[in-house]
């Protein structure tokens, strides 16, 4: 059977808690209701440092879902501007010291690093994809946007996000299949 | 002689600008149109509707197609009959994205330096290429470069011995490299010869080209055929998550270069592959 026919729709609640991720797999499209936060290559570097002096971080991570995206801005009237996913391998190397403060869950797009792919595993987490280069479609299913940490940041601030049904694919589950990996190789096998 | 006042060159840049941000080319319209009727796996399928319902909200709600609104490329075909007059060109050509980034609603994406890393907050400098050519017309082309992609772009200094097969396998590496990261279907722009920095500025330049029309050079344009049908089989599909289209076109200018080298630049694009062209 293949694996497209296996995988399903499946609709989950932000923040997220161990049996929310145990039940996701590699290839599952995965519509999120809740708050989520954005941070991408600045704000992690500023939590990695507050991290690693031991402060407190502006968000807690536990549970949390954490989206790679810096919005454009929001026009007179609009939650947000266009809100896609950027690539998340940049953030690599603050990511297994967010997964193991109980950071649950991470949208963006592309490959991972080997050693972020087993922090996903150890600690029970996942890694979605968005659509890259859909923001404008996607900022539809966000329902408002405040900055909460970081503003001197600009685009790259951490805000808090309401979302309603809020498209993504998991790439990488809490049992460590990557779906990049895998989507590849059915599709050879198609020749 | 024929004067033109750069208040009339910051003012198309602006509008370009916007444009290029929010509406893409029907040449990139058609393809995607065409690879979505194409595409055989089911989830490849529905993420370039998803990608062609994404152009029509941008276009319909003046919503950016793609949040990373690019660093601006700017390139200025200049007639070397033409005078400027009412200040500096290349202020006025920055004053044009300034004005399009701001009214826009445009993302400011530019750091001051690339270590310190402030931003600009305007979204400038943009990067600009001058090109004197005979006339007294001035050709604008903006192109705003997504980041995604340009980071997975890559320059390969060949050996002639390497030949054709050579700069076959480099194209292939730089887009199995790029994979997921560069937001599939990509477009890829190839520059080969010329010097290290001619053969990017070739690749750069040829992702301006409209991804319907082929190298005029006929074996040239063979290649780019055999290359597009040869990434369209590494699976790597739309979104990067499995399917028959990695890409919707190779476009490869050359030029001539040293009897030591065959320098080959592969620049990466997303499927926003944003250029708009005027000339005045």
């Amino acid at each position: 059977m293949n694996r497209e026919d296996m995988n399903m729709d499946k609709y989950i609640k932000a923040p997220l808690c161990d049996e929310d991720t145990r039940k996701l797999r590699a290839g599952d499209y995965v519509y999120i209701t809740g708050i989520i936060y954005t941070a991408r290559d600045a704000a992690h570097k500023r939590m990695d440092e507050s991290l690693k002096a031991g402060e407190k971080l502006p968000i807690s991570l536990k549970g949390n879902i954490i989206y790679y995206m810096g919005p454009s801005p929001a026009r007179a009237g609009r939650v947000i501007g266009s809100a896609g996913p950027t690539t998340s391998s940049r953030m690599d190397k603050y990511t297994v010291g967010f997964l193991d403060e109980g950071l649950k869950g991470m949208i963006g797009k592309g490959k991972r690093s080997k050693e972020v792919m087993e922090s996903i595993q150890k600690n029970k987490a996942v890694y979605f994809a968005a659509v890259g280069g859909a923001g404008a479609l996607l900022s539809r299913s966000i329902k408002s946007s405040k900055v909460i940490a970081y503003d001197d940041l600009g685009t790259e601030a951490i805000r808090e996000l309401q979302v309603e049904n809020f498209p993504v694919i998991v790439v990488i589950d809490s049992e460590g299949n990557n779906l990049y990996d895998l989507a590849v190789e059915e599709y050879k096998e198609c020749f | 002689m024929r004067e033109i006042q750069v208040s009339v060159i910051a003012k198309n840049i602006k509008e370009m600008c916007i444009e290029a941000n929010h509406f893409l080319s029907e040449d990139m319209k058609e393809a995607l149109y065409q690879a979505s009727e194409k595409e055989k796996k089911p989830l490849g399928k529905q993420i370039l509707n998803q990608l062609r319902e994404n152009l029509q909200i941008a276009g319909e709600d003046m919503i950016p197609i793609c949040q990373d609104t690019g660093m601006a490329v700017i390139f200025m075909e200049i007639g070397q009959d033409v005078h400027f007059e009412g200040g500096l060109l290349e202020e006025a050509v920055n004053e044009g994205v300034r004005l399009g980034y701001k009214d826009g609603y445009l993302r400011k994406s530019i750091v001051k330096d690339p270590l310190i890393r402030e931003n600009t907050k305007d979204n400038t400098p943009a990067v600009i290429y001058y090109e004197i050519v005979p006339g007294d017309k001035v050709k604008i082309i903006v192109a705003p470069k997504g980041f995604g992609s340009e980071n997975m772009s890559r320059v390969f200094m060949l050996k002639p011995a390497d030949g054709i097969e050579g700069v076959k396998e480099a194209i292939l590496t730089a887009v199995r490299d790029a994979g997921p990261n560069a937001c599939p279907p990509m477009v890829i722009g190839v520059g080969i010869g010329g010097t290290f920095e001619k053969c990017a500025w070739l690749a750069k330049k040829a992702l301006t080209r409209p991804v319907s029309e082929g190298s005029p050079i006929p074996y040239i344009k063979e290649l780019e055929e055999e290359l597009l049908d040869k990434i369209n089989k590494t699976g790597i599909g739309p979104g990067g998550l499995g399917g028959s289209t990695t890409a919707l076109a190779v476009n490869i200018n050359t030029y001539p270069t040293h009897i030591a080298g065959l320098p080959v630049a592969v620049n990466i694009c997303c499927h926003v592959n944003r250029h708009t062209i005027r000339i005045i």
